[in-house]
């Protein structure tokens, strides 16, 4: 069963239609990537499913239950790491948890079941300004992780990193879906990095998901992918849709 | 160590030095009798009236900063609710500001006779004079505070299901506490000068009934020692305002070291 679907979800601002009919699926355990150029309406998508815009016509559900325009059953995470500076990196990472109602001792102990996992064992008792680009991103990460269940919308989350930082998160990535139970939404344009984690990558333009396509390439995938005729065979085809 | 020897010789020795230069020319001039000693007395003769009078004045400035004190508390409760009001409700902030600005520019000589005509001679007329005069700079920082709070973080926060409250708490009170502080800074030395303006005008207490009337007997010294007296009160109050900002915001004094 999907753990998280859409169906035909529109949107509008004024006259701008910014999503048309907009359909898809996560099932659990996945990667779905939705690749477009900017101002296709990426965002929007990402701003309907978690409940923060109503769309026009449609519906949103996650495991099963309407949430269409209802913001706190799934978070999201952006370029911008957007942690707290004032908190310490384990308050932060359980901000969620306190927001829907445990206390801070329980939602700390609950929180750093997890820092382990996503790397960042040692940096609890931090504030954030100590932590690395890297580590600023694994910490927004975890929090989203812990705000939504194990469905994280990711909207260019590692877009403002540097190359090398960016290529090991990525590999960061393929390593921790493998240890813990993660579906993930994934918004790009960078194309390699789409193909590289997904299962499937979903072509965006103009408020449609033109195409959708399925990268079956084996996991646990490394870096060695990146350079397969598979790869290459794969990244000539979404070229191809994308112009 | 040698840190600390590096910002004395840096940051602390110029300043003395042009003090220093200050008062040896404050001596010549004296000294010469260039100008009659009633109308400018010795650094001596001032230093002299201070130490003579200190205790005097300390037990004045008790008065003083109990009014600059409870007039800069009640000052913060107004403007925390006037702050608070005009980031939540644009309404409010299109209602408010406009009068706050055009209340900032009423010279509050003018309105500290009207107050103790009202209030009287106590303390009343003088801790609100002080309100008026340290409302403003707080709710300002506080509004630019709350205006610094990254939109996209409050988003964030509505997308895990927090409500106003929790958005409050938890973003935008911490985020507008550095802003607080900077407009709280302003405010402390306002407050102190609030009062003595007030209490210039009458009562029996207070180093402003006490600086009218060194005043009038022409004792310039006791004048001067007065005034150094209210500049260290001054600096006083505002290294405590600087004591709790430090206190309350660790993540920040640590963000700095780090760079």
């Amino acid at each position: 069963m999907s753990i998280l679907t859409a169906e035909k979800i529109n949107k509008s601002f004024g006259d701008k239609h910014v999503l048309r009919d907009i359909s898809l699926a996560l099932e659990e355990g996945e990667f779905v990537s939705i690749l477009g150029v900017s101002g296709g309406g990426k965002t929007t998508l990402f701003n309907v499913l978690s409940g923060l815009f109503k769309p026009e016509s449609g519906k949103v559900s996650l495991y099963g239950e309407d949430i269409t325009g209802k913001p706190g059953k799934i978070s999201y995470m952006l370029q911008k790491d957007l942690l707290l500076p004032f908190k310490r990196v384990i308050d932060n990472a359980a901000l969620p948890l306190v927001i829907k109602g445990k206390s801070k001792k329980e939602a700390r102990l609950e929180a750093d079941k997890y820092f382990k996992v996503f790397g960042l064992d040692g940096t609890q008792m931090l504030y954030p300004y100590a932590l690395s680009g890297g580590m600023r991103q694994r910490a927004a990460l975890l929090r989203t992780y812990l705000a939504s269940d194990g469905v994280v919308l990711l909207d260019e989350p590692f877009s403002a990193l540097d190359a090398i930082t960016r290529a090991k998160m990525q590999q960061w990535y393929l390593g921790i879906t493998e240890d813990i139970k993660l579906s993930t939404l994934f918004i790009t344009h960078d194309i390699d990095e789409a193909i590289l984690l997904s299962d499937r990558v979903c072509v965006m333009s103009e408020g449609r998901i033109e195409t959708e396509i399925r990268i079956d390439y084996p996991r646990p995938r490394n870096e060695d992918f990146t350079l397969s005729d598979e790869f290459l065979a794969y990244k000539r085809k979404i070229k191809s849709l994308i112009k | 160590m040698t840190k600390r020897f590096r910002s004395i010789t840096r940051d602390i020795l110029p300043p003395v030095f042009t003090l220093a230069v200050i008062i040896a020319v404050w001596s010549a001039v004296t000294g010469f009798e260039a100008v009659p000693s009633f109308m400018l007395p010795s650094p001596g003769a001032v230093l002299s009236a201070f130490v003579n009078n200190i205790g005097y004045m300390a037990k004045e400035s008790v008065y003083t900063l109990q009014e600059a004190v409870y007039g800069l508390l009640a000052g913060i409760v107004l403007a925390f609710i006037l702050a608070t009001l005009m980031d939540k409700f644009t309404f409010a902030f299109k209602a408010f500001y406009p009068l706050l600005v055009i209340s900032q520019t009423i010279p509050t000589i003018a309105i500290a006779p009207l107050l103790v005509l009202w209030m009287g001679y106590g303390m009343a007329p003088r801790i609100t004079l002080v309100i008026i005069t340290t409302f403003f700079p707080v709710a300002v920082g506080l509004l630019d505070g709350y205006k610094s709070v990254d939109a996209d973080s409050v988003n964030l926060m509505r997308s895990m299901g927090a409500g106003k409250i929790q958005i409050y708490r938890h973003v935008k009170f911490p985020g507008a506490v550095p802003g607080f502080f900077s407009g709280l800074r302003i405010a402390s030395s306002y407050a102190v000068i609030g009062a003595l303006i007030a209490e210039w005008l009458g009562g029996n207490n207070g180093l402003g009934v006490y600086m009218t009337r060194v005043k009038k007997a022409y004792s310039f010294d006791k004048m001067f020692a007065v005034i150094i007296f209210i500049c260290i009160v001054s600096l006083a109050l505002m290294a405590a305002v600087r004591l709790i900002e430090k206190l309350s915001m660790p993540y920040k004094i640590k963000s700095k070291e780090n760079r």
